[in-house]
């Protein structure tokens, strides 16, 4: 008897918490891979560059919201300050100092994970709502102070120069958008293999605890508010990133466009529509509403700069209200249950 | 008497000014308590934070505008259309949204009501595009003189009209059964469901109070003030730190939340700079959440 439930346990226990993926998604996995890689080759328009350029950057906006959502818990509304932080980090380091973005990217990302500690420290502890508005004053006052700020160039913003020399150093390409299309894809991966690690990692493991049962986590010693902010932390990095690709991407920034509200609205709905705390929710959500913006602000014109956003405002209610999982769980649960039959 | 600016130490000035700003600071902290009160009692009743209260204010602004621009009515003598009307917005937010998602996970909660502020913001701006608008000649206008002290006749009426709608609030929500049964279902609604109270239509009647303080407070300001899409998101940031300050469900902490808050951003803006004056204010929010999370009055 005690042999059979010793046996029944250490199988249990050899047994992988991660199965391995079946083939079918291997294959898949190497066809999108391939598909990527070879997209710009295929389809040489800007426009269709500049369209899956703003996906990836946009989906690693959505998985450094999902680390903070999706795997802690915790709801931040005021994401476009690190957004804003990462694009002002490297514009001023580049326009002031001369330094390369490249280690303005660091530094973008250094400062939003202290930045995000100082927020964090003090709300993380409280409940969740305290974080929430937190982070949307915050939000709104990085966007104030940046627009009064004449060093960074307040309202009007810095313009970065033109370096035609070195691309690489300089990180700007001209005339070609394949580098940027490249780079942002090496971006976009780096943020999924984040969440992907986290997921698999103890650090992730605890902070899914610490997300769905915070009494149990904590009673069984893990400190709940400080695995918070340090998913805040990561977080706020990754956010950063996107900020400096951004930048130099674009070579002009203002703080009406990097610490709009919208920026962190836009993180939010990706997640939410595609599923929290999913490794592929925040690009499904991407890449459905990405494309969806370019067009209808094509179809639209100028005064249908909103009509977008009224979609996504309609969308997350119902999205909440009827399948608060996200979109992906329609296609994972009925996967999971044809397995279950067979 | 003379007070010493902070950014011109060198320049002197007279303490009418700084009275002015307390003046003129309270009479808009009662309108920001009125809009914090809905705020903190739909909180008090279900624990959901509404963050579209702004995007209601500003639909109410709209609703008074459009009174005095088709029908000629002015904003004081529209307040009671106006608060039907956000009254049964109220109802219909909750029989909508809000009761689906009681039980659903705080993300589902905070989204919701965000996604709603958003559609009903960008509908404002596609609708009525985003320009500023203001309500001409209305039927209170110009100033009065108290000892060198200015008051906007406008601002007094409506700080006199958001401290009446307080009272009768206060008021309801004690001396009424249906005010208890309200406060029985803040406080435990099992307990209250138990007790024969239907909690769903106390919520229900919680949102339709909560959206009518707020339609009081955006009719009036409307006499005043500009009206155009964004203009809730600057008075609900403030609502979140007044409800913070006054603690999250206590009606009598939002009243003391709205004025101090008044008085500290006009104050701010005279003694420090007005081009950081809500900035002064959010980081009220943040001594309240290191110092004193419950707020000055409230539960946690």
């Amino acid at each position: 008897m005690a042999d059979a439930r010793q046996t029944a346990l250490s199988e249990a226990l050899s047994e992988p918490v991660w199965p391995a993926s079946p083939p079918l998604f291997r294959i898949a996995g190497v066809a999108l891979a391939v598909a990527l890689l070879a997209y710009p080759l295929v389809f040489t328009g800007t426009f269709s560059h500049h369209l899956m350029i703003m996906i990836f950057l946009h989906a690693i906006m959505a998985q450094s919201w999902n680390v903070i959502a999706g795997m802690s818990g915790q709801i931040s509304l005021g994401h476009s300050l690190f957004f804003g932080l990462g694009a002002y980090a490297s514009a001023v380091l580049y326009v002031k100092l001369g330094v390369t973005p490249w280690v303005g990217l660091v530094a973008g990302m250094s400062i939003s994970a202290l930045v995000a500690a100082a927020i964090g420290i003090p709300t993380l502890r409280l409940r969740g709502h305290y974080f929430a508005i937190a982070t949307l004053l915050i939000g709104i006052s990085a966007q104030i102070i940046f627009q009064r700020w004449e060093w960074v160039g307040a309202a009007s913003g810095i313009w970065m120069p033109i370096e035609r020399n070195n691309p690489w150093l300089a990180f700007q390409f001209h005339g070609t958008k394949l580098p940027y299309y490249y780079l942002s894809l090496l971006f976009c991966t780096l943020s999924f293999a984040v969440v992907w690690f986290l997921q698999r990692t103890r650090l992730g493991m605890r902070l899914l605890a610490v997300r769905d049962e915070p009494e149990a986590a904590a009673s069984l010693g893990i400190d709940v508010a400080w695995h918070k902010v340090v998913a805040f932390m990561i977080s706020g990095a990754m956010m950063s990133a996107a900020g400096t690709f951004f930048a130099q991407y674009v070579l002009v920034i203002d703080p009406d466009r990097v610490f709009n509200l919208e920026l962190s609205v836009l993180a939010l709905l990706m997640v939410v529509l595609g599923g929290t705390g999913t490794l592929w929710g925040p690009a499904l959500g991407a890449a459905i509403l990405i494309p969806l913006s370019e067009f209808t602000r094509t179809w639209f014109g100028g005064t249908g700069g909103t009509v977008d956003l009224i979609i996504y405002g309609i969308l997350i209610l119902l999205i909440c209200i009827y399948q608060p999982r996200g979109l992906l769980s329609l296609v994972t649960e009925r996967l999971r249950r044809r397995v279950d039959t067979l | 008497m003379c007070v010493k600016l902070l950014p011109q130490p060198d320049i002197c000035m007279s303490s009418d000014v700084i009275i002015q700003a307390i003046v003129s600071g309270l009479l808009m902290g009662l309108i920001y308590a009125l809009v914090a009160v809905g705020l903190s009692l739909i909180f008090g009743l279900m624990e959901i934070v509404n963050f579209a209260h702004g995007e209601f204010l500003m639909l109410s602004m709209f609703f008074s505008f459009w009174l005095w621009v088709l029908v000629g009515l002015d904003p004081l003598l529209s307040i009671p259309l106006v608060a039907a009307a956000l009254a049964i917005c109220g109802f219909a937010t909750h029989y909508g949204i809000v009761r689906h998602i009681l039980k659903a996970p705080m993300l589902a909660q905070i989204c919701a009501t965000f996604g709603l502020a958003i559609a009903i913001r960008s509908l404002a701006q596609f609708l009525w595009t985003p320009d500023f608008r203001t309500i001409q000649d209305p039927l209170v206008a110009g100033r009065i003189e108290i000892g060198g002290i200015f008051i906007g006749q406008p601002q007094l009426v409506a700080g006199l009209v958001c401290l009446t709608a307080f009272i009768g609030l206060w008021l309801f929500v004690s001396r009424t059964e249906t005010g208890l049964a309200l406060q029985a279902t803040a406080q435990d609604r099992e307990a209250a469901a138990v007790m024969g109270i239907p909690t769903d239509r106390m919520f229900a009647l919680g949102w339709a109070i909560g959206l009518a303080c707020v339609a009081v407070a955006g009719s009036m300001l409307s006499a005043f003030y500009f009206v155009f899409p964004d203009v809730g998101i600057n008075f609900a940031l403030l609502a979140f730190v007044a409800v913070a300050l006054g603690g999250f469900g206590s009606i009598m902490g939002s009243l003391a939340a709205g004025i101090s808050i008044g008085l500290v951003e006009s104050l701010g803006g005279v003694l420090i700079s007005p081009s950081y004056k809500s900035l002064i204010v959010f980081g009220l929010y943040f001594a309240v959440v290191l110092i004193r999370p419950t707020g000055l009055f409230g539960r946690y």
